[in-house]
This record gives structure tokens, C-alpha cells and sequence, in this order.
């Protein structure tokens, strides 16, 4: 495998608002790579910049070894599914998805096999003479999603396609794509804010925030081994505590927290060191003793039952909320009863808090 | 002639009558100021003046009789070519110029808006008098031309069919461009992209994308000048010659030096008619009369 896309700290810069901040990302060829982030992270204007519509500030951009602005964008092999559509409301559908063959010049009979194969592809068959106004908003994105498609580019840009479509059709059009994606072996790159879809779909995730790349894994590493704050807060659920290593030895940490002390493993820390700690819900177990190594106390407040999983919520002595995952059948204490939440080290993510780091630096700086 | 117009563009309003029955003194008003003037002068297209061109209530149709002869026919031809050109060259116009003011990011954008709407408060009149004198034979451009000795004697730029286009063109060139501007304006930036990253050209793009989704402003802007055209008879009282009669002049004549006011007014209702085919070839299209302002 090699890379097909390739930013170079790219930054770019809407007037004061540094949108996009020294982004330094390699996709390789045939990958399915998803940027991931919240509203307004700067998804979409990565997304841009690749497909030539938007100029980087300062950084490049190459697709297929050659700098994006060499090209004219019709010279290139990278079609766009846009977040807003963009069908051209005066052409029929099938106008629309023969729309990029019409332009390289292909013969009419050919067009019109590709655009039967392509809409049966998509399920749209039968609605050729329509116009892109009197189609729902799921039928709209498949059709943006086909007039892409059919130009068989080399990449394939997203923009949030399935943002429109009902949980069912959503996850139908998900797998739907991956198989496409797969056997067209096109590479895509895929924005999206959800993370659900991030980590069914992709290859590989970009976890974005405030413009930076936080994290760049397969959805597993973005899962397990989140690098922020951010990352682990922002892929599934998490509980979050903070606090100053208490005691470390051998890569076993304790951490005192505000109303205990908890434990996890690392390496890298220094002690005192005001660090996060992040324990998914499924990893936490509290037990009606206290468990040697941790002290902490929590009051059950409530469960929620999810399908095969009960949610467990309690409360510590600070009012912080917390969330345990257990398997529906299990005993459970009685709401109200006391608990004492604890988890195996290994299963909980240690990180350094940025803002410390600074700390740490003006501490070492000597002394003028 | 300007009543004879407004008679033209109000008489539209009548499809609407039967709403506007409700509104009792709306009614009135409507009838006093629409219905009997334009039954007035269809009334008086029929009849007849005696020896000292008194009208005389004599039915005749001989009036248009008169105004299907070869004359009269060769005018009318004159002033839809005139109408025809001037639109042209105002679609050819106002299209770049349009294009500017509604896709300019810049500070002055405001500016040149301006620029197209502030003509509009000023008398139409004093404009074309001001092309006069710019282009007389003492006029500025033939006084700067000699003095630039690019010409030995003064040229000739008034007073031929070109000028009167000219001033049509001046005078018409807003209600292209404002009703192209806001076509433009609406116009999804997101289209141009898709269609560049679908690998069509810039003239591809033009051709398929931004000409059919702003061809309604064209039409509307079209229809706005093409009727004007057939009756603006100052322009080319002030700036034509012998060949650029439009079908305004005719009437015009007709009710000043001609005295024949029964001719006068067969010619309005023959400009009526041709408006009124006019914008039912122009809804026929799928134009929308609230773009016209109507
Ligand atoms: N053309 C522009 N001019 C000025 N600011 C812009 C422009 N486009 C985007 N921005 C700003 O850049 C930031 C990032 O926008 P972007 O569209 O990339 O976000 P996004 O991650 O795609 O968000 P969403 O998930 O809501 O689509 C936003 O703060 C936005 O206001
Ligand atoms: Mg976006």
C-alpha cells in the first residue's frame, strides 16, 4: 500500500479563525479513512482543501503525488459527495448521475449501462425521470452518492452522506457503502460527527478537535487507547476522574482523586503529576467491600435497562455521576444501597493533561 | 402614450377582479383608473373625425385598416427589431455585470449596486438629452476627439437607428440587470462546485448549470425591456433619425401633430395586443408574473 493523499502541515485560516491547524495526515491507497469531530472542527474544510476547493493558508496538499492546485479539477480523479447534496435542481435524475460521463465525453449507450447499473446499485431504479425536488432527503444523498460513484474515481471525498437518513436506512446505507467501497477498492475519505458510524466503517479514524488531529488510529486504538481527554470522551462512553499520582512503581500508578484514591497503569508519569484517568463503563466493577488498592464510594442511583446491557448509574461523594455497564440478569444491589466502584489496571487510560505539560515546562525553565 | 402603457401592464391586473370584488373601494378605484380609460380608447379606436379632425362617434374599423397597410407594418417591424437588438445587447451586458455585483466578495459590492439603482431616481428625460449633448457635433466626444486630432471634422454620431439603441440600452439596462442580479444571487455556489469537481469545464459549467438556473432572470429581464422598447418615443424623438421610428412614435404623432385621435388610439390597442402576446408567450415559458414586478 501507498499513500494516495498526503497532507503536509497544512493550516488554514478563514480571516482570524485558524480553522485548520498543522494537519499532517497520509491516507493510503484503497483505505477507508473517516475524519471524525464534532461541529465545527474543521471537517468539511479539510475535506475541501483536498478536493481543491479551498486553498490551504500554508502546508500542501498532494492527491496521487501531485499538489492539489497543479490540477484543474476536471483533470482529477477525486469526485466529492457534498453535505448539502449540491443535485442541480433542472436535471432529472438521470441527468444528474450522468452528468460527470456526459462531461469526459462518454458514449450514450455506455452512459446509460452505467447509470442503470449505478442507480440499481444505490436503489433508485425507477425514478430516472424525477427531479431532485420531489425526492426525499435519504433519496437525495443516494443519488449524490451514485453521481459521484460513477465516475469510478481513484477517491472518493464525503461529506457527512448519511446525515439525512433515518437510523434503519442509515445503518443499511453504512454497510452498503463499505461493500461498495470494497469492491470498487476506491479509496474514501469520510467525514462524519458520529462516532458509532466512525468505528463501524473505517480503516482508520482522524479524531479532530478545534482544528488539530488529536489521534489518528484504527478504531480500535481510537477506542482502547484514546490520547486525550477529548478522543476518550468523544468516542463511546467514558468515566472520567482527575487527580495527582499518589504512588507509582513499575508502571502501577495510584492516583489520589478528590473523594479517594484510584489505580491504573502507565508509563511515562511523573509523580504528583496531575494526570486524567478515563475507565469505559464496560470495564467498571464495584463490589459491596471495599477492593485493596482503591478507595472509593459511590451511592446506586438508578438503571437503565439498554437491550442486553443494564446501565448503572451512581454517584459519588462529590456529586460526580458514574456509569457501569452490567449484563441484564445479573443481581444488583437496590437503588440507594452503597457500592465501591473498582476496575482492573490494566483497563483503565491514563493521559497527560496538556495544560500540565505547560506547567511543567515553565517549571523547568530555569531560572533568570 | 405614458397612460396608453400603464393601461398596458394594469390591464393584467383585471385577471384578479373577481378577489378584488370584496374590496369595494379597491374596485372603484381599479374601474375609474383601468377599466374606463381602456374602454375609452378601445371605444375610440372606432370611431371616426370629421373635416377639422373633430372625433365624431361614427363606427368605422377603417383605422385599422390603415394601420395594416405596408406603412405602417414596415414601423412595426422596425420597432420589434429595435426592441429585439436592445434587449440582446442588454442581456449581453447586464449577464457580466450582473454576474459581478452578485458574486463580488468585496466591500464594494454595495457600491456598484448603487450604481445601477441610483439612474433610476433620476428623470429618464434629462439622461437622454445628456447623450445629446456627449454626442452632438459640438458635442464632448467630438470636441475631445478634434482636440486628440484622432478626427479632422465632427463625426456624425447622432440621429441614425445605432443612437436610438444606444438609448434604449441606457435608458432600459436597470431591469436587466436587477431582476439577472437577484437570479444570480440565488444561485447555489455549491452547483458550480459540484459540476467542476464532476469534471466539467468552466464554459461546460456555464453552459449546463448557470445559464438554465438563471435563464428566469433573463426572461423577465427580457420581457421588462422588449415592451418599454416599442413605446419609449423620446428616444428616439431625442436621439433618432428618420429610421428609428418605434410604435410609440406613431402614436404619438397621431395624437399631437397627425390630430387623428381615433388613429392614435387603434394603435394603442394594437400595442396592447402586442404586449399582452407578449407576456403569454412569456408565462407560456413558465415565467413567473411576481418576477415582473407586476
Ligand atoms: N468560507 C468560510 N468563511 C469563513 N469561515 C468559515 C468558512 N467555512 C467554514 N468556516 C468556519 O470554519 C470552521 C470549521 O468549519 P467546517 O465547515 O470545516 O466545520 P465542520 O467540521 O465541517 O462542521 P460540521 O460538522 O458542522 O459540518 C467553522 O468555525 C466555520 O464557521
Ligand atoms: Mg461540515
Amino acid at each position: 500500500m501507498s499513500s494516495i493523499v498526503q497532507l503536509e502541515g497544512v493550516n488554514k485560516h478563514f480571516g482570524k479563525n485558524h480553522v485548520v491547524k498543522d494537519l499532517n495526515l497520509s491516507v493510503e491507497e484503497g483505505e477507508f479513512l473517516t475524519l471524525l469531530g464534532s461541529s465545527g472542527c474543521g471537517k468539511t474544510t479539510t475535506l475541501r482543501m483536498i478536493a481543491g476547493f479551498e486553498e490551504p493558508t500554508s502546508g500542501s496538499i498532494l492527491v496521487e503525488g501531485q499538489a492539489v492546485e497543479e490540477k484543474e479539477p476536471f483533470e482529477r480523479n477525486v469526485n466529492t459527495v457534498f453535505q448539502s447534496y449540491a443535485l442541480f435542481p433542472h436535471k432529472t435524475i438521470y441527468d444528474n448521475i450522468a452528468y460527470g460521463l456526459k462531461m469526459k465525453k462518454v458514449p450514450k449507450t455506455e452512459i446509460a449501462q452505467r447509470v442503470k447499473e449505478i442507480m440499481a446499485l444505490v436503489q433508485l431504479t425507477g425514478f430516472e425521470e424525477r427531479y431532485p425536488s420531489q425526492l426525499s432527503g435519504g433519496q437525495k444523498q443516494r443519488v449524490a452518492i451514485a453521481r459521484a460513484l460513477i465516475n469510478r474515481p481513484r477517491v472518493l471525498l464525503l461529506d457527512e452522506p448519511l446525515g439525512a437518513l433515518d437510523l434503519k436506512l442509515r445503518k443499511q446505507m453504512q454497510l452498503e457503502l463499505k461493500r461498495l467501497q470494497r469492491k470498487l477498492n476506491i479509496t474514501f475519505i469520510y467525514v462524519t460527527h458520529d462516532q458509532e458510524e466512525a468505528l463501524t466503517m473505517s480503516d482508520r479514524i482522524a479524531v479532530m478537535h478545534d482544528g488539530i488531529l488529536d489521534q489518528l488510529g484504527t478504531p480500535e486504538e481510537i477506542y482502547e487507547q484514546p490520547q486525550t481527554k477529548f478522543v476518550a470522551t468523544f468516542i463511546g462512553e467514558t468515566n472520567i476522574f482527575e487527580g495527582n499520582i499518589k504512588e507509582l512503581a513499575m508502571g502501577r500508578i495510584a492516583v489520589r482523586i478528590e473523594n479517594g484514591v484510584i489505580r491504573g497503569c502507565g508509563y511515562g508519569f511523573s509523580r504528583n503529576e496531575y494526570i486524567t484517568v478515563s475507565v469505559r463503563p464496560e470495564k467498571m466493577r464495584f463490589s459491596p467491600v471495599p477492593v485493596k488498592g482503591f478507595q472509593l464510594e459511590a451511592q446506586v442511583k438508578d438503571y437503565v435497562y439498554v437491550g442486553s446491557v443494564v446501565k448503572c448509574i451512581a454517584v459519588l461523594q462529590n456529586g460526580m455521576e458514574i456509569k457501569m455497564d452490567r449484563l441484564a440478569g445479573e443481581e444488583l444491589p437496590e437503588p440507594g444501597s452503597i457500592i465501591h466502584p473498582w476496575w482492573d489496571e490494566k483497563d483503565a487510560v491514563l493521559l497527560h493533561n496538556p495544560e500540565n505539560q505547560v506547567l511543567k515546562m515553565i517549571d523547568s525553565m530555569p531560572l533568570i | 402614450m405614458e397612460k396608453t402603457k400603464k393601461h398596458s401592464r394594469h390591464s393584467f391586473r383585471s385577471n384578479t377582479l373577481p378577489a378584488v370584488v370584496m374590496t369595494g373601494p379597491m374596485t372603484l378605484l381599479l374601474v375609474l383608473l383601468v377599466a374606463v380609460p381602456l374602454i375609452y380608447v378601445g371605444v375610440m379606436s372606432f370611431c371616426s373625425i370629421d373635416e377639422y379632425y373633430n372625433v365624431v362617434f361614427r363606427f368605422t374599423t377603417a383605422n385599422y385598416a390603415r394601420l395594416a397597410s405596408t406603412d405602417y407594418l414596415k414601423i412595426y417591424g422596425q420597432s420589434l427589431l429595435i426592441a429585439f437588438v436592445t434587449t440582446i445587447i442588454c442581456i449581453l451586458v447586464g449577464y457580466p455585470f450582473s454576474w459581478l455585483i452578485a458574486r463580488t466578495k468585496s466591500k464594494y459590492k454595495k457600491i456598484l449596486y448603487m450604481l445601477v439603482i441610483v439612474p433610476f431616481w433620476t428623470n429618464s428625460l434629462i439622461r437622454v438629452y445628456g447623450w445629446r449633448t456627449f454626442l452632438g457635433t459640438n458635442g464632448w466626444l467630438n470636441t475631445a476627439l478634434q482636440f486628440l486630432h484622432l478626427t479632422d471634422g465632427p463625426l456624425d454620431f447622432l440621429y441614425n437607428r445605432g443612437t436610438t439603441i444606444l438609448g434604449m440600452v441606457y435608458c432600459l439596462l436597470p431591469f436587466m440587470i436587477l431582476p439577472l442580479y437577484t437570479s444570480i444571487e440565488k444561485l447555489d455556489q455549491g452547483l458550480l462546485e459540484s459540476s467542476a469537481d464532476l469534471g466539467a469545464k468552466r464554459a461546460a459549467t456555464f453552459f449546463e448549470v448557470v445559464l438554465p438556473l438563471t435563464s428566469g432572470g433573463i426572461f423577465s429581464g427580457s420581457i421588462m425591456i422588449f415592451i418599454p422598447c416599442l413605446g419609449y418615443f423620446f428616444i428616439s424623438d431625442i436621439l433618432g433619425g428618420g429610421n428609428s421610428d418605434v410604435i410609440g412614435n406613431l402614436i404619438e404623432r397621431q395624437f399631437q401633430s397627425g390630430n387623428n385621435w381615433p388613429l392614435g388610439a387603434a394603435l394603442s390597442i394594437v400595442l396592447i395586443v402586442i404586449t399582452l402576446i407578449l407576456v403569454k408567450l412569456y408565462q407560456r415559458m413558465g415565467g413567473s408574473m411576481e418576477s415582473l414586478g407586476v
